[in-house]
């Protein structure tokens, strides 16, 4: 389980989240994204692509970032959502509270 | 090489299985867990699909609850993963030595008030993820069921 962090020309933060977002790591995609927007980062993307599962612990800290982002007069936006990852959103509402594209380079146009 | 922290026994008669595994109360080794357990249940009755998500997702969210609130990440005190293959249906079994919990109490993390919290969202995922879902009379030991497919 590992994140990669990248920055495009436009200043957009693309966040990738590899294996699993779970208790376990939270913590660490939270440092990340968090050191990011202390560096004056103010537009983010978490692209699960490559994600396996999420856990509650993984929303949790999502929902956590989002409102840290927000605060800031940022904007975070979540893509590559598989089948499953889409459903667990829309089951907790939390689809609600997000925006959630299909894939990282939408998301990143919508910017 | 340090010593793996688990303690894992399997039992294989066919196409059944008993899992066990014993997992120190500490968050960092959930994900590890999962996979030990998952590897291990490679012939259950379950789609790929089914074993990437469900179980994964489930397992990891009760041993979450089982280290936080019942273990209260204690290291000294293990959390015991017993799993159950059979023909048609998987049991997953995870005890902690907690004083339990009443599920009943938990509150919707869907309600409005409840929406923007951090935490809160655990069983109410768990539920949505298994067949059915079980605890013992005490609150400390919980059993997810995959029914086959």
């Amino acid at each position: 389980m590992s994140f990669s962090m990248k920055k495009d020309q436009r200043g957009v933060v693309i966040v990738s989240v590899e294996g699993q977002l779970i208790v376990g790591n939270r913590q660490e995609l939270k440092q990340k994204v968090l050191d990011a927007l202390e560096g004056g980062a103010k537009k983010f993307v978490i692209d699960f692509t490559r994600t396996g599962y999420i856990d509650s612990s993984g929303l949790g800290v999502l929902v956590s970032l989002s409102k840290k982002i927000r605060e800031q007069g940022g904007d975070l936006r979540l893509a590559g959502l598989n089948e499953d990852l889409q459903t667990l959103f829309e089951l907790t509402k939390l689809d609600t509270l997000f925006s959630i594209v299909k894939t990282p380079e939408e998301a990143v146009a919508a910017f | 090489m340090p010593p793996s922290p688990f303690r894992l026994i399997v039992r294989r008669a066919g196409q059944i299985a008993e899992i066990s595994l014993a997992v120190p109360s500490d968050l960092e080794y959930v994900g590890e867990a999962v996979e030990l357990v998952a590897a291990q249940c490679r012939d259950a009755p379950l789609s790929p699909r089914r074993l990437q998500f469900n179980l994964r997702t489930a397992l990891a969210e009760a041993l979450a609850n089982a280290i936080t609130y019942g273990n209260r990440l204690d290291p000294a005190k293990l959390v015991r993963v017993r799993v159950e293959v059979g023909a048609d249906v998987v049991h997953v079994h995870v005890a902690d030595d907690g004083d339990g919990f009443d599920p009943a109490g938990v509150a919707d993390p869907t309600a409005p008030g409840n929406l923007e919290r951090e935490d809160g969202r655990g069983l109410f995922v768990l539920r949505h993820l298994v067949d059915h879902l079980s605890f013992n009379e005490r609150g400390n030991a919980v059993c997810l069921t995959f029914r086959a497919g």
